[in-house]
């Protein structure tokens, strides 16, 4: 039960209180250049979603296997040079951006080889994109977040597993859809009003995420209250009210994220 | 085709009238989530500067050996190792602000703009024009990156790099320090940028 509220925070979490594009500011780019028709914008939103499943699920089988301090397979493979208590001490972090890029631009390769062979149609309507998404920042961002709630911790029983990173990344996706497919009506609708010549463009692209970005911050606090909702209350948690004032929103503004 | 442009109109140009920001909008990313505060602002751009001058080196040096539909991976890699080299001496020397900037050191692997520059200049001239225009980039993002952190620091918390600015009856805007702050603030500067373009062609 409690398995399926952590995925279910994780979940609500990456889809919309930090969403990727308004909150932590990956995959700016395709949400700049794609949002100006609702159905390319929808199009480019499935793709990364698609793209960013696979390049997590090979981030989290690296990550787990090879990359980790004291990973399986590094541990085995060392061990066959040197003594066994050596090898478990094997931490190959360091090589994580490097491996992770790789691990990205041949999956989205594959993909778009395999998705031009089997589904022409499908190619057609993803087919442009799939080259630009190996750049977006967005998947090697999924990546990253993997990696550290993976071999970052300090506790090896809160890594995370595979289930918990795939909710990451698809309703990472979901959420950059969300805000991508948003972002297109809207400015479908921006088209037809007069704005002043310097603002037209990219810069009233970015006004009017901002604004966005206000609304979805009204999202905050929804995974603490989920959370208390869907926690068995028993006899010894004390009911505790908490009261989200301006003054936490300011304390927060020394952090980044 | 017309001449390349020299080392020296490569430097020029990439300070203002290529500004990576504000003319050709690459390595966004960075520029919205680092700019809470001048500090974190200019240790990216220290960062970014780093890394762009060695991928355009190296990319330079290798130009000739480049097949071209692997490129952009090995640009990639290229660039992978530098950012490992930065991030690794950032959590080395200035721990904190590794923690401050998180995540965002790796993203400038995809930065599109380092990736943009080898592809665009390195990968075609020589290592003089790639490295004068690894410069010029760096001088322009650093200069893009620290504005938007300025008005950003200044009217979200009153202080610049520390020191307080503002008298202290100003009521904090949090809103610039947090992600929506980050939004306004380029898109209005990129407006103030576009209006002043304008008024140079118009006179």
């Amino acid at each position: 039960m409690s398995y399926i509220v952590d995925i279910l925070l994780i979940a609500v979490g990456a889809a919309l209180i930090n969403n990727f594009v308004l909150y932590y500011f990956v995959g700016i780019c395709p949400f700049i250049g794609v949002s100006r028709k609702v159905d390319m914008a929808f199009g480019m939103g499935c793709a990364v979603t698609f793209v960013i499943s696979i390049a997590a699920f090979l981030s989290w089988t690296i990550t787990t296997y090879i990359l980790k301090p004291g990973a399986p397979l590094s541990k085995w493979m060392a061990g066959l040079f040197v003594s066994p208590e050596m090898a478990a001490n094997i931490d190959l972090t360091i090589l994580c951006y490097i491996v992770y890029i790789f691990a990205i631009s041949s999956s989205v390769q594959f993909v778009e080889m395999y998705v031009r062979k089997f589904f022409p149609v499908l190619y057609k309507s993803f087919g442009v994109f799939l080259p630009l998404i190996t750049t977006n920042c967005a998947i090697l961002f999924a990546c990253l977040t993997i990696m550290s709630n993976v071999a970052g911790v300090d506790n090896p029983a809160d890594a995370w597993d595979l289930g918990r990173s795939l909710t990451l990344a698809v309703f990472g996706g979901i959420g950059f859809t969300i805000a991508i497919v948003i972002m297109a009506g809207i400015r479908e609708e921006l088209e037809l009003c007069d704005i002043p010549k310097p603002l037209e463009g990219a810069a009233i692209t970015f006004v009017v995420a901002g604004i966005l970005a206000l609304a979805f911050m009204g999202f905050t606090g929804v995974d603490s209250g989920l959370k208390k909702a869907l926690t068995p209350k028993t006899s010894e948690t004390v009911q505790v009210q908490v009261i989200h004032t301006d003054r936490n929103l300011a304390s927060s503004a020394n952090y980044i994220f | 085709m017309a001449d390349a442009p020299t080392p020296y109109e490569r430097f020029i140009q990439g300070i203002l009238p290529e500004n990576p920001v504000y003319r050709q909008l690459l390595g966004l990313c960075p520029t919205l989530a680092v700019t809470n505060g001048l500090q974190a602002a200019m240790t990216m751009a220290g960062a970014v500067a780093f890394v762009l001058f060695c991928a355009n080196i190296i990319t330079s040096l290798i130009r000739d050996l480049l097949k071209p539909h692997l490129r952009i991976v090995i640009f990639t890699l290229t660039i992978a190792t530098f950012v490992t080299i930065a991030d690794r001496f950032l959590a080395a020397y200035m721990y904190q602000m590794s923690k401050t900037l998180g995540p965002y050191i790796p993203l400038i692997i995809v930065n599109c703009l380092i990736i943009c520059r080898c592809e665009v200049c390195a990968s075609k001239q020589s290592v003089v024009h790639a490295g004068m225009d690894a410069m010029g980039q760096s001088i322009g993002f650093a200069i893009a990156l620290g504005s938007i952190a300025a008005v950003r620091e200044i009217l979200g918390t009153g202080m610049l790099f520390g020191i307080r600015v503002l008298p202290a009856v100003w009521p904090d805007w949090v809103v610039m320090v947090l992600p929506p702050g980050a939004f306004l603030t380029l898109g209005l500067l990129l407006g103030a940028v576009n209006w002043y373009g304008m008024q140079k062609q118009d006179a």
